[in-house]
């Protein structure tokens, strides 16, 4: 019992009230949060005051399905007079003076906010083990990492400290946690859900979306979060929908390209297996699956990492110690006082970001690094339309191994190669799904991934729910032992 | 592959920032292994693609109004400055 849907009932019957609700899982936080580490701030007094008003709006027959439902967000995604770090010294004292879209959105509904979770610096990373502040651990073995970069999110919603959270996925940061955590994981198409209040880390590839329990869920979730918003330029006016009416759609007809880059060398045996088993799945429901092809798919990947560094180096631009966040003890004059900030603001990775970044657009190697990443870009899009023209969604891992040990990966490069089926999708701005698809044999989750068209989110709803409802994976759940 | 020393001295000085002395050889060797990785690109024939730096959506401009609006209140924006006095930003002296 813990989705989003069984609680909205239990609300609507009045066998439950918000304040009950909101007090269980504050307690569960108190009690096993310590060993997961999800949260960077629990708001307890926040969250009951929210609670209090929506029973009001519950006895007033006012509810929609998230009314007094508790949430985590990620700490990247401004809330207003409640911290947002970044997970990054640079911002440990950062109190937003406004609220991110998504945020008012979720409080328009009347959820519950029960405070902001653990990431990696800025969103830069995989494992989130580049937080400043703590190391989340993953909650079906405390030695392996979550995944990044919104491994709160993901730990969280998996050891059940939160019905639903928030996170945001530039190259993977939602899928490949949710994966690794057994989760259900929604980075929707670039533009349909506002990044205005999401700290911004790569503008052109970065959007929020949802972790949840269960597809059904998902989809509530989707339909709170999207739609147009004036204050996000890239924000696109689509008509609205209920995401929800995509599920138990019958697949009979609906074409699956399977793409052959996605399976070759380095994908741990298990999640091969799993993904063919879903074939097999999906071929029994009635759709028809057929290997495709993705050529450009390897270079999806140095592109990224260009892209993503050059935005970073000019969003980043903004930490210098006047504004906001941390400033230097010690310095002489306004240079220095940028320079020291900044050096001992922002960790490890993130400076390497920067300077990766700074590298690519500078003088003499623009056209050598970023221009051909931006070109190689344009080419991968095509790659996927091609593909679109034919399939309706397309089926393929979310990670190339289940989660790792902390401390594993300790090269970069090795590090960014884990992003290798996830990054892709946000160079092309495309909508992605990663659903849980069972354990391997050490006892972790697979994730496997669906990729859609621009604005098919609804095809993914489909296909993720029919999967779901077969194989009945979303149940698995990891023991989290609670500490009085 | 390795960047040279001085090339990481510059590019840190153009984000504004500072490498520490001794890190500078492991910073040359992480960057070096990290370009070479994006060297891949080079394989690709580019002559007639077209560039796409708009990003994957937005292919014109969105312009907004200039419209005369209530914006936020000033101490509430101050409120996270590391320094501030009568209402203004405190900085370092930058003329002598």
């Amino acid at each position: 019992m813990s989705t989003i849907h069984e609680y909205a009932e239990l609300l609507k019957q009045r066998k439950l009230s918000s304040v009950e609700l909101t007090k269980q899982y504050l307690a569960r936080i108190e009690k096993a949060d310590a060993q997961i580490g999800s949260y960077i701030t629990v708001c307890s007094d926040d969250a009951l005051a929210a609670a209090g008003k929506a029973d009001e709006r519950i006895a007033k027959g006012e509810a929609t399905l998230l009314t007094g439902i508790p949430v985590g967000i990620k700490d990247n995604i401004c809330t207003e007079g409640i911290t947002t770090t970044c997970a990054s010294k640079m911002l440990y004292n950062f109190v937003p003076p406004y609220d991110a879209t998504v945020t008012k959105r979720l409080k328009n509904e009347g959820a519950v906010i029960l405070g902001k979770l653990n990431m990696d610096e800025f969103a830069m990373g995989s494992s989130t083990e580049s937080s400043y502040f703590k190391k989340t651990k993953n909650p079906y073995d405390l030695t392996r990492v979550p995944g990044g970069s919104s491994g709160g999110s993901a730990a969280s919603v998996s050891a059940d400290l939160a019905p639903y959270a928030l996170g945001s996925d530039t190259g993977g940061s939602i899928r490949q946690p949710a994966a690794f955590c057994g989760n259900v994981g929604l980075k929707p198409t670039y533009g349909l859900v506002s990044r205005f209040g999401l700290i911004a880390f790569a503008s052109s590839l970065d959007q929020i979306g949802s972790f949840t329990k269960d597809v059904t869920d998902c989809a509530i979730v989707l339909n709170a979060i999207a739609g147009y918003d004036k204050m996000d330029s890239t924000s696109v006016d689509a008509d609205k929908t209920d995401y929800t009416k995509a599920l138990g759609l019958p697949l009979k007809g609906m074409k699956v390209g399977v793409p052959k880059q996605y399976l070759e060398s380095g994908i741990q045996t298990e999640i091969r297996e799993a993904v063919e088993n879903a074939i097999k799945v999906y071929e029994m429901l009635g759709a028809e699956c057929e290997e495709c092809s993705l050529p450009l798919s390897k270079f999806a990947l140095p592109a990224y990492y260009l892209i993503s560094s050059a935005e970073a180096s000019s969003n980043l631009a903004r930490f210098d110690g006047i504004k906001y966040g941390y400033r230097a003890e010690e310095y002489h004059g306004l240079t220095d006082l940028y320079e020291i900030t900044r050096s001992e603001g922002f960790g490890e990775e993130v400076k390497r970001r920067i300077m990766l970044g700074t590298y690519a657009l500078s003088s003499g190697y623009y056209d050598a690094y970023y221009k051909k990443a931006q070109q190689v870009r344009g080419l991968i899009k095509r790659d996927f339309a091609a593909c679109f023209e034919k399939y309706d969604v397309l089926l393929t891992p979310t990670t190339p191994t289940t989660a790792y040990k902390f401390g594993e990966k300790s090269d970069p490069v090795a590090m960014y190669m884990g992003d290798i089926c996830t990054v892709a999708v946000n160079i092309a701005g495309l909508p992605a799904i990663s659903i849980p698809a069972g354990l391997d044999k050490k006892g972790m989750p697979i994730g496997i991934q669906l990729i859609a068209n621009s604005f098919d989110e609804r095809k993914l709803l489909t296909a993720a729910y029919a999967y779901e409802r077969e194989t009945g994976y979303e149940k698995l759940r990891p023991t989290v032992k609670e500490v009085e | 592959m390795k960047i040279e020393q001085s090339q990481v001295k510059y590019v840190a000085s153009l984000a504004r920032l500072r490498i520490d002395e001794a890190e500078q050889d492991k910073w040359s060797e992480q960057m070096g292994a990290i370009i070479e990785f994006a060297d891949q690109l080079n394989e690709l024939d580019l002559h007639d693609a077209e560039s796409n730096e708009q990003g994957s959506t937005s292919l014109y401009n969105v312009f907004r109004e200039d419209e005369r609006k209530e914006s936020f209140d000033r101490d509430k924006i101050l409120f996270n400055a590391p320094e501030q006095y009568e209402g203004c930003y405190v900085v370092p002296k930058i003329v002598e």
